[in-house]
């Protein structure tokens, strides 16, 4: 299993656990991840004015690079992630920006061709979760966990095909490989509202206290996520209620990984 | 060959576009002997002569509606005083008025396979906007057709026997509307239904809007008046299996699924239901909300009220023990040795009445339907609210059995929804029957609150508008405009995130009860049977009628009608008006002894056919054998059969096979006129 892996931004400085983890986890389960070269912040945001190309150039030179090696391209931060498929996907199927893209660069030609995977759906198509959960060696028996999906990691489904974005379940039949309970609860992929903390904190503090409540009332005793601006709120949010991971944390602990570097 | 050419205006469907006097004139160019100028309308220009050796265009002429009765005139008096031996006549699509102009010729004395059409209207002046252009391209779809009629032989229609007997498909309301009246009429009907009763989706209905009547009261009386119509044959529990020939002379072959109970010793007592072991099935008429044994009657009013064996779930048939029904039953109409069987009836016309199903919530996942049992959905409600439902008729909810302080109705399901999950169209009935539903609550709760989310609230139909106000003005049922975004489970009860549209502002409040209102879809069987009867389906798989508006009860299949669900959505009395139509039609075949055949048929040259045998296969209609000719392996078409299609006429290597009204020669000639 051999894939061009783009870390994101976020992940070398505030969210080094994410990465860190995934990176470990990935060589215990053979998966050869190959930092692509020279990559850039994917944006963070897709912009949905059709005239903006700015912040979506980053994405389309990795996934050029992606494509010309032959590799697919693997994403862990779910706003990369998002932001990258999005951008992957209007480059197959929008003509203009495909020539938009090609005026701003004409060695910028590029029409789709890469294939580009979340971290956990290499975990359940390539490695599959049946053999996650004859590997780990630390089976996380009796803990509840719920699974916290946001909203970038699923939308829109039609083009981020992660899995269905109005109920999903890939995070919980993840922990459940882990041998933990799945708390799945109804508020599990609403937003976190973290792209507002700035501007208006009260809203996202209403947003994330709804998430909060929901998973606890469903006997949730901590919360594993994808995204590093969702696991920062919920944090904040839970204030200590809720242990509030990354997923590929949990996978380290389950597999007794244990060399990681803390801050 | 002397030729006349008639243009029509259409209105200004045509004019507008096309420069119908100019047309009228130059379709004469380079057949012209003489005359200088055309004066359309008023004076229609002849030429003087023409030598009969040589075709030309002898008279031309432009008028206001060619399909009126004083366009039709024009173009008999023209045949009669010109000796027309051709006419094209420049209009419409054949689909619309071939036949009328076809008969005006026959009037005339003219071979009606002797007026060819040029669609100027369709294919010309309504999907084009530059009149230069326009004119230039009707002038050449009128040439083509000037050059095919050149060549147009006399054809004669033959005849065949109309086989006095109808098949409906389906025993909804409409299959039973349909039956009853084509029975009424004196003949004879075979009812075909899948499920083991009669009576469909109606059956399960409480009460049914504007009225408010008992949906079972009214439906019941036709339900045994069908059963017990000398004129019928029901056919319950049994599926169509194969459909062939054509109108006036279809053949059905019908599998009567095994019952395991013998019709005809089975009193219906019903004790062979208390013996039965295996209790825990989910019962369909109660929508899932209520169990069944694995014999079962499906519901108390069924028709034929005869149970029938579950083989999936019966105790015998999936472990080889069991048998207590036959224990239980004393006139020893238990049968598990019955087997499914085959029967090939002949019939002169088909009802398609096959229903329709609301579609599955599984891609509906904010709602929450498959995660809350206080989520359901209406035809779930409707057995909630029924005297004979699981609940008696009460309003409970069915997580916790007590009486709901609050209900939520989401509107549009799925129904106006354009993503690949929902149905573009609107499912025509829900706005209705919500409001109905909303009423039901008040009038046995009115302290319970009621809430509908919507799009739009459309109600046109009789006392309609008036039902809905009702539920509003009267009994204060709130109305919301707004979608749905989730549907939450807590603590008991539901949790609904919306958005209130006339407010501008979010909706997040706590309801005991949603009901949502699933669009409606045709049922999984229509596919499978608007195939066997070569019956066209459109993009959301209903059964297309043959004209949207002027042929709306028949399908572009001859002697196949539609009527209810399985040709799109409709309420109790559409589906009723549009039973009766199509047995009103199917009668009309019913009544012939014999039918007119299209004579535009392929037909197989012996001297040049082969022996190939490629048309056989390419055939859809089985209409061509190498049996039966004069000669060994040379194919011969059964005109009978044929349906005109030309695949074999195309398929054929060596050209032997020609449609008559359609020849190579003709459409080489159409061809060349517009490309030469």
């Amino acid at each position: 299993m051999d894939f061009l892996y783009y870390p994101g931004c976020t992940l070398s400085t505030t969210a080094k656990q994410l990465d860190e983890c995934a990176r470990l986890c990935a060589e215990k389960l053979r998966i050869k991840l190959e930092e692509i070269e020279s990559w850039q912040c994917c944006g963070a945001v897709f912009p949905l004015t059709s005239c903006r190309i700015d912040t979506k150039l980053a994405a389309v030179r990795v996934l050029v690079q992606a494509r010309n090696k032959g590799k697919p391209l693997v994403t862990l931060c779910a706003a990369c992630h998002h932001v990258i498929k999005q951008v992957n996907h209007q480059a197959a199927n929008d003509a203009e920006f495909r020539q938009t893209i090609k005026n701003y660069d004409a060695d910028l030609l590029y029409a789709g061709e890469a294939t580009v995977y979340h971290y956990m759906e290499v975990l359940r198509q390539h490695v599959g979760f049946d053999t996650i959960k004859e590997r780990i060696t630390n089976p996380q028996k009796g803990r509840r966990i719920g699974a916290y999906y946001g909203c970038l990691l699923l939308r829109p489904g039609e083009v981020i095909q992660f899995d269905d974005a109005e109920n999903p379940r890939i995070l919980e039949d993840f922990i459940r490989a882990l041998g933990a309970k799945a708390v799945s609860y109804p508020m599990r992929n609403e937003c976190c509202g973290g792209y507002r903390a700035l501007e208006d904190g009260d809203k996202t503090k209403a947003l994330t206290e709804k998430v909060i409540a929901s998973a606890v009332s469903h006997g949730a005793q901590a919360l594993v996520t994808a995204c590093p601006l969702c696991q920062y709120q919920m944090a904040m949010a839970s204030g200590g209620e809720l242990d509030v991971c990354y997923f590929t944390e949990l996978l380290a602990e389950a597999l007794d990984i244990d060399d990681i570097d803390d801050e | 060959m002397r030729i006349g050419v008639f243009v029509c205006h259409c209105g200004n469907n045509i004019k507008a576009t096309v420069d119908v006097a100019l047309l009228a004139e130059r379709v004469r160019e380079g057949f012209l002997w003489g005359a200088s100028s055309v004066s359309p309308s008023v004076s229609p220009s002849v030429s003087p002569s023409a030598s009969p050796s040589v075709t030309s265009v002898v008279f031309s002429a432009d008028y206001m509606y060619l399909c009126a009765e004083g366009g039709q005139k024009m173009i008999t008096d023209a045949i009669t005083e010109h000796g027309l031996e051709g006419v094209v006549v420049c209009a419409c699509s054949p689909r619309m008025h071939e036949a009328t102009f076809r008969k005006a010729a026959q009037r005339a004395g003219l071979n009606p396979y002797k007026l060819e059409i040029a669609n100027i209207r369709e294919q010309c002046s309504w999907v084009h906007a530059d009149k230069k252009a326009a004119t230039d391209k009707a002038l050449s779809l009128a040439k083509a057709a000037i050059a095919k009629v050149k060549l147009a032989k006399p054809l004669f229609p033959g005849e065949n026997t109309v086989e006095k007997r109808a098949l409906v498909i389906g025993g909804g309301i409409a299959g039973i509307q349909a039956a009853l009246d084509i029975a009424e009429a004196g003949f004879a009907v075979d009812l075909v239904e899948k499920t083991p009763s009669i009576g469909g989706k109606m059956a399960q209905l409480d009460k049914t809007f504007p009225t408010l009547d008992c949906s079972a009261c009214i439906l019941t009386p036709k339900m045994v008046e069908a059963a017990s119509h000398e004129n019928i044959t029901l056919h319950t529990y049994s599926e169509v299996e194969k459909v062939e020939g054509f109108v006036g002379s279809f053949t059905a072959v019908i599998r009567k699924k095994a019952r395991g109970v013998n019709i005809k010793k089975c009193t219906g007592c019903g004790d062979c239901l208390a013996a039965c072991p295996m209790k825990k099935i989910p019962n369909e008429f109660e929508s899932g909300m209520a169990n069944r044994t694995a014999i079962y009657i499906p519901f108390a009013q069924a028709v034929p009220n005869v149970p029938v064996i579950d083989r999936n779930h019966c105790a015998y048939f999936k472990n080889g023990k069991c048998k207590r029904c036959e224990g239980a039953c004393q006139p020893k109409a238990i049968d598990f040795s019955q087997e499914d069987e085959l029967i090939a009836e002949r019939y002169g016309v088909i009802v398609a009445a096959t229903g329709y199903e609301p579609i599955a919530l599984d891609a509906f996942g904010e709602y929450g339907y498959h995660d809350n049992k206080d989520v359901i959905t209406s035809l779930e409600f409707e057995r909630l609210t029924n005297a004979s439902g699981p609940t008696g008729g009460k309003l409970l909810r069915p997580s916790d059995g007590r009486v709901p302080k609050r209900v939520t109705f989401i509107q549009c399901v799925g129904s106006r929804d354009a993503t690949a999950r929902g149905k573009p169209y609107c499912s025509k009935v829900c706005c209705m029957y919500t409001a109905k539903h909303a009423i039901l609550i008040k009038e046995k709760h009115p302290e319970t609150d009621v809430e509908v989310f919507y799009i739009d609230v459309r109600t046109p139909g009789k006392s309609f508008e008036e039902f809905y106000r009702r539920a509003v003005e009267a009994y204060g049922v709130r109305y919301i405009k707004g979608q749905v975004g989730k549907v939450i489970g807590e603590n008991g009860s539901l949790r609904i995130q919306a958005m209130d549209m006339l407010e501008n502002g979010r909706y997040d409040s706590v309801t005991d009860l949603v009901v949502l209102a699933a669009a409606v879809e045709p049922s999984a069987d229509t596919k499978k049977i608007a195939r066997m009867l070569a019956a066209p389906a459109d993009v959301n798989g209903f059964l297309s009628e043959a004209h949207p508006k002027l042929r709306p009860v028949e399908s572009a299949t001859a002697g196949v009608f539609l009527c209810g669900m399985a040709n799109g959505p409709k309420d109790i009395p559409e589906t009723v008006a549009q039973a009766s139509a199509a047995a009103c039609k199917a009668i009309g075949i019913l009544m012939k002894d014999k039918l007119v055949t299209n004579p535009c048929t392929a037909k197989a040259d012996e001297d040049l056919c082969n022996g190939c045998g490629l048309c056989v296969g390419v055939c859809p209609y089985g209409a061509i054998s190498s049996e039966g000719g004069a000669f060994p392996r040379v194919v011969c078409v059964n005109s009978a059969l044929c349906q005109g299609c030309g695949g074999c006429a195309a398929a054929c290597p060596s050209g032997a096979m020609d449609l008559q009204g359609f020849s190579h020669r003709q459409i080489t000639a159409e061809v060349d006129a517009l490309c030469l």
